[in-house]
């Protein structure tokens, strides 16, 4: 089985926030809610760089651990997954994700934050693949069939990958050797306790 | 005149050039490669100096909730730690401790009996107000203190029993329950501090009480007045660490209100360490307040408590109370009833 990962090549990220668009479409994310999001580190000083972020679905995923009620899980491609009819809208994934990737529909007073929302990796939840009732509450499933993220599929500078980890970490590895430099993966050591030697 | 400014200008930028090369870094961090190509990674932020500055990776980005500015924050993986091992030793410790202390107490101490028996004479203990508050107070507690360790223990512990449906359906009731209970809770606790302070000064006589082992470990019968020094413990644990759950509970309540995601993890390690700490003390509380001791529970309950228990366990509030006129001395029917 592949062990699906994300990559950012920040040296290549122009934060036209494509990505967070194709997302937000692609899924009918509704409003205040951002899976995917493109920050901008020194912003307007020499050496700014542009990190597109979503969900890394990490290794030994903090979210997965910390949730008082399991509703996370990780299919057998490595992607994070978790069930909206489980979830109870703690709060709590989201101070444990080193990302922030956990989103909620309210504000949160009182504890109503409403279910957690994150991304899916275009891969759905447990609902049956594909149904009606999936996209309704986690977007399309891309992944069932036969597709990538749709946000590393449509990157106008093919910055955003998203694949098989080796696969994507071989692809880098090459541009950074062809071009002779790289900022190298960020959020790989975080996420997957690795680093991609740039 | 002119040309004099531009021989100027020409000194100042040569000085600058030279300057400039004289602390100019190695060829590799000028932004050229060995084979002289171009390398901007060397001029630009990366993710290893950024972690080293802050340990946490924020920028700039288009969306109006700020906290998605943050792109990384690995101290999340502290706070796991903290929440799915730490706690849950700390929790095992003090409230499987004090049961165990409690039971072993019980086995080898047994019930603290009133040593004169009942005179069948009553002294008023607690107002109906306190009693009200009291109770408030505490049913809340039970409820706040079961629904919070849901959160802790629930998934180890119930969620096998009762399957994950259920056990959402339960731990959602039980989030809605801690949240909206705390507001009695905390009036309770603020009622309880107001109503109680007079008598929780600690004093001289406390002192004594404690040397003594507060009569329960030793044989004797230190003095004490209407709260003795194990009362007043239990005085301050409620109302100082009511008040550290009760802060705590509420920026968690209402997240991001002045906090960050780190103010937010703080917030919840203090919630969660002072909540099993006062729960276990509680559990002492309930013992001796029913199990523990002949005649204390009715004090709380009825609002009386016989005078031959005032005697034994607060003498110096039955004297005060009787030079009040609220009680006979006891002096006859005590020995009487030997």
């Amino acid at each position: 089985m592949a062990r699906m990962k994300f990559l950012c090549d920040a040296d290549r990220c122009i934060e036209c926030n494509a990505c967070v668009t194709a997302c937000k479409n692609e899924h009918e994310v509704p409003w205040g809610i951002n899976r995917r999001r493109v920050v901008t580190i020194n912003d307007g000083k020499p050496g700014e760089r542009s990190v597109s972020m979503a969900c890394m679905h990490c290794t030994d995923a903090p979210c997965q651990a910390v949730c008082p009620v399991n509703c996370f899980y990780t299919t057998a491609d490595g992607v994070v997954l978790h069930s909206k009819d489980l979830c109870i809208g703690c709060g709590y994934c989201f101070y444990a994700c080193p990302f922030g990737a956990p989103q909620y529909p309210k504000v949160g007073n009182f504890g109503s934050r409403g279910k957690m929302d994150k991304c899916t990796y275009c891969a759905g939840g447990p609902e049956k693949d594909g149904s009606q009732e999936e996209y309704e509450k986690y977007g399309a499933n891309r992944l069932a069939e036969g597709k990538l993220p749709l946000c590393a599929e449509m990157c106008s500078t093919k910055s955003l990958l998203a694949g098989d980890g080796e696969i994507i970490a071989q692809i880098y590895k090459e541009r950074v050797f062809k071009r002779g430099y790289g900022s190298g993966a960020w959020g790989w050591r975080t996420a997957y306790r690795e680093t991609i030697a740039s | 005149m002119q040309v004099v400014l531009s021989r100027i200008g020409a000194i100042i930028g040569v000085l600058a050039l030279g300057l400039l090369l004289a602390v100019a870094p190695p060829a590799a961090a000028q932004g050229v490669n060995s084979d002289g190509s171009v390398n901007p990674t060397a001029s630009s932020v990366k993710e290893d100096q950024l972690f080293r500055e802050l340990n946490r990776i924020s920028g700039r980005c288009t969306i109006p909730d700020q906290k998605a500015c943050t792109i990384e924050q690995p101290a999340g993986r502290d706070w796991r730690h903290f929440h799915e091992v730490t706690l849950r030793w700390i929790g095992g410790i003090a409230i499987l401790g004090m049961l165990a202390l409690l039971i072993f107490f019980y086995l080898a101490r047994g019930m603290v009996r009133m040593e004169y028996g009942r005179s069948g004479r009553v002294l008023v203990r607690f107002s109906t107000f306190e009693r009200l508050v009291h109770w408030m107070t505490a049913s809340c507690f039970v409820i706040l203190a079961i629904t919070g360790l849901n959160i802790t223990f629930g998934k180890p512990l119930l969620l096998p029993l009762l399957g994950p449906d259920t056990f959402t359906v339960w731990s959602q009731w039980a989030k809605y329950a801690h949240n909206y209970l705390s507001f009695p809770f905390t009036l309770g606790v603020v009622l309880i501090f107001l109503m109680w302070i007079a008598w929780n000064i600690p004093g001289k006589v406390d002192i004594e009480w404690l040397k003594e082992g507060g009569g329960i470990v030793g044989g004797r019968h230190p003095h004490a007045y209407r709260f003795n020094a194990g009362q007043k413990m239990i005085y301050w644990i409620v109302v100082l660490g009511g008040g550290a759950v009760a802060a705590s509970g509420y920026l968690l309540m209402f997240p991001f209100y002045g906090t960050n995601i780190a103010g937010m993890q703080i917030a919840q390690v203090v919630h969660g360490v002072i909540a099993v700490l006062f729960v276990a003390a509680m559990l002492a509380h309930i013992y001796i307040g029913t199990l523990g001791m002949e005649g204390a529970f009715e004090g709380m309950w009825d609002g009386t408590v016989d005078v031959n228990w005032a005697k034994q366990h607060h003498d110096r509030w039955l004297e005060q109370e009787a030079s009040k006129g609220h009680a006979a001395p006891p002096a006859r029917r005590m020995q009487a009833a030997e």
